[in-house]
């Protein structure tokens, strides 16, 4: 016969004790009351470095705006369009937002964001350009700052291209996208398991529609109504027919890298597998961390097309919540925070670019040391990217360009099926949106 | 014949072997990580082994971001959590299950359909409840979400539990003149805990391992849960700090690990529960 275990009685006693010592400890937050003003700012910084610079701003505000204290939020970048999202329905978002600038159209378009482009001073409007301002302003009004942004580079193996003999690229004589797939075949074929270049395109759209401005590709085209429509032009071939023809016909990009995020081509790239591998600016941080000691490695500017080494970019963007009640606080504490100087620790702290023309010209952000300098040249080449406001579009990425893209890219479908997919079922997507 | 027992056999083993192997790959491969250094993560050739073992990725895990603070809350919320499920969910699931009606079939119903909910759907008017509560930012406030959530499960693992008992003891009992209270604290329950172990355990895990609803409701890094205090190790573009981030997903593990391993005979002899018929 079994015996049932038994739950003695001091255990439930003890149990229901714990329970409710801890029920009683853990109520919430009280507000302030002391009649002074709180903001809360909530930062997606996540790197160390970039971490400590954010709470050491956010440290000195406190310290010289006695009235007005800034509370430090952490969020991460993982989740944070459904956090915010549930934070703005239920009047409990943060004051001041950090966020990327392809998000926020939804929050605007939603009145979740407050139009801060009167609350801004001089200063800062003058010192961020006008085409990185493009990415916040939507129907006229200015619902984010755009602060830090992120070039797509070609990170290569020095000693590798060096041995080879190919010409090296600079920003002011970059390679044609016609003489990248050249170099990339010169470099490697995939004999021996060596390749020229590595594409990571588990995300293949964004890069894609960004690379393509350099040829002038744009995808999206608004019309005098405002509606937009999807083309795949002449234009809009040249980058994905490359990386196409790379894999499939030259063979030299590896095929396997195409499934991969950027990070974990770098093993394969340290190993020597591959000669070069298309990465944003801020993966020097991980190179520098993990290379082998002695791994030369440097970075070169993207290919150039009929429009140059123009790209697109989500800069990362500081936002006010529509409900905050101390929205002039808010953007003085923004003002505060992108100050020039503040600018070039934050973009250090992220390994990124700062959108401020004062702090791009900083020597700290010009040193050949990392390849900063090579990368702050291409700042004046950054415009928005092509799905900025785009209605529709996360469908249009999720549901057509991210399959067809995949499946041109290994070979399974040709350029005709893959211009029928992202016109033909895409537009059918954002007309659902723009009725 | 011997001969094909002997195989049988071993290919039972070989299965189990492989099967094991399949379970245990992931953590192992998270302990490995662990105590990689930075130069090692990104080897082109990984070795199970770290050849340079460090320390630093946990040191740099507990510099950067409040673990234990975050620890635990965890433990507090996963705890409590699971003990007001299974306080909840056992005489519930003894009704559910003893008396079949009307009620309990569309309460049983009810239980299944409210598992398909998708977070995203129930989020949103939760957190305005718990706002008009004064409950954002507060474990009590995630602690009533993790109960709610987990109360349906709790029940339906219960209602197996309970069906397996014997009815005959509970006639038993009312022969012998106990109530129905007391035929419940006195006859059913204690037959019941190995089941209720199981599902408090079942709880905790959930509740432990549970990010979005404590991302939305916790804002204070003091509040925080360890997934959300883990997911800062995640940047933008999915690029992680893996060394850290592996060092305090192993520590995440443990707390887990322990009381599973505390409590292990108990849940077996829940599984056996379940299995022996009445």
């Amino acid at each position: 016969m079994r015996t049932a275990p038994r739950l003695g009685p001091r255990l439930v006693t003890a149990a229901a004790t714990a329970l409710a010592l801890l029920l009683t400890g853990c109520s919430g937050d009280s507000g302030d009351d002391d009649g002074k003003i709180t903001l809360q700012f909530q930062s997606l910084a996540w790197q160390k470095e970039s971490v400590d610079a954010n709470k050491a701003l956010v440290k000195e505000w406190n310290a010289t705006h006695p009235d007005v204290k800034v509370e430090y939020v952490q969020g991460s970048w993982d989740s944070v369009h459904d956090q915010l999202l549930t934070s703005f329905e239920g009047g409990e978002a943060p004051d001041i937002i950090h966020d990327a600038s392809d998000d926020l159209a939804d929050f605007a378009y939603g009145g979740y964001l407050a139009d801060i482009g009167d609350l801004l001073p001089e200063r800062l409007k003058s010192d961020i350009p006008k085409r990185s301002w493009e990415t916040t302003t939507f129907g006229g009004k200015v619902y984010g700052v755009p602060f830090l942004q992120e070039p797509r580079v070609l990170i290569a193996n020095a000693k590798w291209l060096k041995k080879s003999g190919v010409r090296i690229p600079t920003p002011e004589k970059p390679w044609s996208w016609a003489e990248f797939r050249s170099v990339s075949k010169e470099l490697g074929d995939g004999t021996d398991g060596k390749y020229g270049v590595a594409w990571p395109l588990k995300e293949p759209v964004s890069a894609t529609l960004n690379l393509s401005l350099s040829t002038g590709g744009k995808m999206f085209h608004r019309g005098a109504d405002g509606k937009v429509d999807v083309r795949f032009d002449a234009a809009d071939e040249i980058m994905p027919r490359t990386v196409h023809d790379q894999v499939n016909t030259d063979k030299s990009a590896s095929g396997t890298t195409l499934g991969m995020g950027g990070s974990d081509t770098l093993p394969g790239f340290f190993g020597g597998k591959y000669a070069m591998v298309p990465l944003g600016f801020s993966y020097r941080q991980q190179i520098v961390q993990q290379a082998p000691k002695g791994f030369d490695w440097q970075v070169l500017p993207a290919p150039a097309g009929a429009e140059g080494l123009a790209q697109g970019v989500s800069p990362q963007t500081l936002s006010v919540s529509e409900d905050s009640p101390h929205k002039k606080e808010a953007a003085e504490f923004i003002d505060f925070f992108l100050q020039p100087d503040n600018m070039v620790k934050l973009a250090r702290g992220d390994w990124m670019l700062p959108t401020g023309a004062e702090a791009l010209r900083d020597p700290a952000l010009r040193t050949k040391k990392d390849d900063w300098a090579a990368g702050t040249a291409l700042a004046e080449h950054l415009r928005p990217a092509p799905a900025q406001s785009v209605r529709g579009y996360p469908e249009w990425k999720d549901k057509v360009a991210t399959p067809a893209l995949q499946e041109y890219y290994s070979g399974a479908i040709g350029l005709d099926e893959l211009r029928k997919r992202l016109v033909k079922d895409g537009n059918l997507v954002l007309k659902r949106y723009q009725r | 014949m011997m001969r094909t027992k002997k195989s049988t056999r071993a290919a039972q083993y070989t299965a189990l072997a492989a099967y094991l192997v399949f379970l245990a790959f992931p953590f192992l491969w998270l302990i490995s990580t662990a105590f990689k250094p930075a130069r090692e993560l990104g080897s082109l050739h990984p070795t199970w082994i770290p050849k340079d073992p460090t320390l630093e990725n946990f040191r740099q895990a507990f510099d950067e971001q409040p673990l234990l603070q975050a620890a635990g809350n965890s433990l507090i919320a996963a705890l409590s959590a699971s003990l007001i499920a299974v306080v909840i969910a056992t005489p519930m699931a003894y009704v559910m299950a003893r008396h079949r009606n009307r009620v309990s079939k569309a309460a049983t119903g009810w239980v299944v359909i409210s598992q398909a909910f998708p977070f995203v759907l129930i989020i949103i008017p939760l957190f305005l409840i718990l706002k008009n509560l004064h409950l954002i930012n507060s474990l009590l406030g995630l602690i009533m979400v993790y109960v709610v959530w987990s109360l349906p499960f709790a029940l339906w693992m219960l209602v197996g539990y309970v069906r397996a008992v014997p009815t005959e003891l509970e006639e038993a009992a009312a022969v012998d003149g106990a109530s129905k209270v007391r035929t419940f604290v006195s006859v059913v329950a204690p037959l019941l805990a190995p089941g209720i172990v199981a599902t408090a355990m079942f709880a905790f895990i959930t509740a432990w391992n549970e990010f979005f609803f404590a991302l939305v409701l916790l804002k204070t890094p003091e509040k925080q849960t360890l997934p959300v205090i883990l997911n800062r190790f995640i940047g933008s573009e999915g690029v992680a700090d893996l060394g850290p981030l592996a060092a305090a997903a192993f520590l995440a593990t443990i707390p887990s690990l322990v009381i599973f391993a505390i409590i292990q005979k108990r849940i077996t002899g829940g599984m056996l529960a379940g299995a022996v018929k009445a």
